[in-house]
Parts: C-alpha cells; sequence; structure tokens
C-alpha cells in the first residue's frame, strides 16, 4: 500500500484518538525535572513525535491538539491555547516524514534516524522558539524576555524528548516489525 | 485520582442539560472575552459570571480540589516570574509611573505593574471555572455529535470521542505497568540518578505504548469490519437536538464576546484599561 501524506483512514482515526489520550497520561504522570520552574522534560512529546512519524501529519497535529488541550484543561481548567498550538505545529511537521519511511515494514536504518531528527528538530525550533512566543506576546500579552525563554527551554526539552524517547521507540518498533522479503522459498 | 474528573455523572440542572455544542461555544466565548480584553473591570465581571454558572451546575468542591491546587501554583509561579523577568513592563503599558517602593534601580513596585499582574490573574483565574464546567458536565459521545453538528469532520470528531472514551483505560493500564515493574524493584523515585531513572522510565513506557499500538490495530479492524467511514456522513445515538435554553445561553455568550471586543474599542480605545491618564 503507497502512504499519502494526508492520509486519513479508519487507522489513522483510531490511532489519533488512543494516542491523544497517551499523550494525556505521559503529560500528566511522567515528567522528567530539569530544575527551571514550568519547565520539565516532558516524555509525551517524545511519544507525540512517534505516533507522527508512523501515523502521519494529521494525525499528530490532531494528537497534539486534542492531547495538550484536554491535559490543560484537566491539570489548569482552562488551556494554554499558544502553546496548545504549538503542540499541534510540532507533531504536525514531524508527521511531514511520514511518508518517506517505512518503518512497518520493518527498516529504519541510520539515514531514518537522521532524517527523523532533522524534522523533529526543526518542528521544535519552529513552534517553540517562532510560533508559542509570538502568540503569547499577540494573544496573551505576556512580556517579551519572559517567553522567548521560556520558548527556548521548552523547545531543547522537546527536542531532547522527541530525540531520545521517539528514536527509541521508532527502533523497537521497527525491529518487532517483520522485514519485507524475509520469507524465502525452499 | 484524576481519571474522576472524566467520570460524568448524569445531573438535571440547568447546565447539565444544555447541548454539548453550547457549552463548547460558551466556553470558547467567554475564554475568548477574557483573553482579548485587558479591562479588569470587565474580566471581574465575566469571572462573576462564571462563578455563577458554577454555582448553578452544583458541581462540588471535591471534585476539582486537585486542579485548583494545579491552577493556584501555576498562577503563582507565573506571577513571580512576571516580576523577576519583567519589573517594569506595566510602566511601558500604561505610559506611566507610580511608585510604592523599590528594591534597586531595577525592580522598583509600581502601581501600573501591580494593575497588570493582578488583571493578569484575575484573566486566567475566570477561565478555570468555566473549564470545569465544561469538563464536568458534558457527556463525551453528546459532545462528539455536537461537534460535528458544527462542521467538524465527523472522523476527527469520533478520534475526540475515542480519546475521552479510553483516557480512563489509559490510565489504569498505566497505573497497572508501572507498579508491576515496580514490584521487579525497578525504582522510581529521587533515591535513583536520573539516568537511571529515565531508564526505568523506558521499561513502563514502552509496554505501554506496545499495548497501545496493538490495541489500535484492534480497534480499527472492528471499525472496518462494521463499514466505518464508508460514507460522507453519519447519525449519533447520542446526538440531541437544540432546545431554547441553548440558544439563549449561545447568545448570552456571543453578547459577552462582542461586549469585550466594545469596550476595548469604544470606551478604552485599546485592550488596555487605563485609569492613570
Amino acid at each position: 500500500m503507497k502512504k499519502k501524506l494526508f492520509d486519513f483512514n479508519t487507522k489513522t482515526i483510531v490511532a489519533t484518538g488512543l494516542g491523544a489520550a497517551l499523550f494525556i497520561v505521559l503529560f500528566m504522570y511522567v515528567k522528567i525535572p530539569t530544575g527551571i520552574p514550568e519547565t520539565d522534560i516532558k516524555t509525551a512529546y517524545g511519544v507525540g513525535a512517534f505516533f507522527s512519524a508512523l501515523f502521519g501529519p494529521i494525525a499528530g497535529l490532531l494528537i497534539g491538539f486534542i492531547g495538550h488541550g484536554l491535559s490543560d484543561a484537566i491539570l489548569y481548567g482552562s488551556p494554554w491555547w499558544s502553546w496548545v498550538v504549538a503542540s499541534a505545529l510540532t507533531c504536525f511537521i514531524t508527521g511531514l516524514v511520514y511518508p518517506k519511511m517505512k518503518i512497518e515494514e520493518g527498516e529504519f536504518g541510520k539515514a531514518d534516524i537522521v532524517r527523523f531528527n532533522v524534522y523533529q528538530v526543526l518542528a521544535n525550533i519552529i513552534s517553540w522558539v517562532v510560533v508559542a512566543p509570538v502568540l503569547d506576546i499577540v494573544v496573551y500579552a505576556e512580556p517579551v524576555n519572559y517567553v522567548f525563554t521560556q520558548g527556548i527551554v521548552a523547545a531543547v526539552c522537546n527536542a531532547i524528548s522527541a530525540g531520545v524517547i521517539g528514536t527509541v521507540l521508532l527502533l523497537l518498533y521497527s525491529r518487532s516489525r517483520s522485514k519485507k522479503g524475509s520469507l524465502t522459498k525452499e | 485520582m484524576k481519571a474522576k474528573l472524566f467520570d460524568y455523572i448524569d445531573r438535571d440542572n440547568f447546565v447539565y442539560n444544555l447541548s454539548g455544542l453550547t457549552k463548547l461555544m460558551a466556553f470558547i466565548c467567554l475564554t475568548f472575552s477574557v483573553m482579548f480584553s485587558y479591562d479588569i473591570r470587565y474580566i471581574l465581571f465575566v469571572l462573576a459570571v462564571s462563578f455563577c454558572f458554577f454555582r448553578i451546575s452544583e458541581i462540588t468542591f471535591r471534585q476539582v480540589r486537585t486542579m485548583v491546587i494545579y491552577v493556584a501554583v501555576f498562577l503563582l509561579i507565573n506571577f513571580l516570574l512576571t516580576y523577576l523577568f519583567s519589573p517594569q513592563y506595566g510602566t511601558q503599558i500604561y505610559g506611566t509611573t507610580h511608585e510604592i517602593f523599590r528594591f534597586n534601580s531595577r525592580y522598583t513596585v509600581t502601581l501600573e505593574q501591580l494593575l497588570y499582574q493582578v488583571t493578569k490573574i484575575l484573566k486566567y483565574a475566570s477561565g478555570i471555572p468555566l473549564g470545569m464546567i465544561f469538563l464536568l458536565t458534558t457527556n463525551p459521545s453528546e459532545f462528539a455529535a455536537s461537534l460535528n453538528r458544527i462542521g467538524v469532520s465527523y472522523k476527527a470528531s469520533y478520534a475526540l470521542a475515542l480519546t475521552l472514551r479510553y483516557f480512563p483505560d489509559m490510565i489504569r493500564d498505566y497505573q497497572d505497568i508501572s507498579l508491576a515493574q515496580q514490584s521487579r524493584g525497578l525504582d522510581l523515585s529521587k533515591k535513583e540518578k536520573l539516568s537511571t531513572r529515565v531508564k526505568n522510565m523506558m521499561n513502563i513506557f514502552v509496554p505501554l505504548i506496545f499495548t497501545t499500538l496493538d490495541r489500535i490495530e484492534l480497534i480499527s479492524n472492528a471499525m472496518d469490519l462494521r463499514g466505518f467511514g464508508k460514507n460522507k456522513k453519519r447519525t449519533w445515538y447520542a446526538g440531541k437536538p437544540l432546545g431554547r435554553n441553548d440558544y439563549i445561553a449561545m447568545l448570552f455568550s456571543a453578547a459577552i464576546l462582542a461586549g469585550s471586543v466594545c469596550v476595548s474599542v469604544f470606551v478604552n480605545g485599546s485592550r488596555f484599561y487605563n485609569p492613570f491618564i
């Protein structure tokens, strides 16, 4: 089956739903503190990147949006919209790598690792260093230097999370798949 | 634990009987109106309105206690950090300086800064009862149905319904796996080195994600077999027609949003209310 960039079939829908649920659980429970307030390394972004690479940008967009929106709503009562948008964007851009990957067929070599990480680092820089602070200033009129510092820290944390956790998960998953053409005729 | 938040319990009162669509619209209108306005008088008004609805909806404090604590900590940190990073931001916005006292030349306390920061806290605070009402009084399936009605694609609405449906399961899975691994001696507490803790965390994580992937396969096959996604439209079992109260509530919240914009444009001339000139 050929992969299209904007696939949205039953599997994508279910993956989006469950991926977002997973995102919320991890967002609330599994964080690694960095020592700076309001910024932990959130394992949720690793899983977000993993799902985006596996199921495409639309799934990623919705996972980021629903996942972050709902977890904010659960934890703080009301979503912090600028960051919700940034989360959705991160997962969307990371998801653009999807048509180039053959993880379902068990292939995830060095070139794929590099490609995945280039996409996710770019995604994190665009969303957290540019989009999130700008939205913070426009929508919430937050002080400029405060939001940019926050944004840079968030970008670094999330890129580490996506890079380490995302890559490890993709490696493990690709190994659990049987390779294409692994059967030989006797 | 927090999973309780999605334990939707049906009650019979004004807020519960509104459709999910109405509650979503009201939530968005009211939060956007406080997000837009920096006028403390208007924000206090919206805060009062949202507390009224909170009373009407008969949510008990016990249900929202954890959330209130989280919010309080978040607001406090935000308050302190804002001051630390930009102690003169208020002066910059309002254009005047009324100094109360000073720590040094950079960190002075001005009336302007106080107004700015208090306004900001109230802004966030007034959105919170609304979010709680929305989360606690909306039936997930009915909510997906009403999202579809305002034009969100039914596939996306269905994804959201699945999220709400499987979220409690996922928490249970997470706790099961976490306890199972801890009983095998995996230490997740602060006693362990950070690197080991991260590795141990991965040991909880990986089974959780792989069970999820299996489950995705299972559910999507079941849905495919039943012909999900064949047609352009679908009907909803939980869908509910809009009543008179829904229209009233939607008009009311739209009026509040319009009011917020009007106050900014006609009364204040900007998003900020400036009492200092």
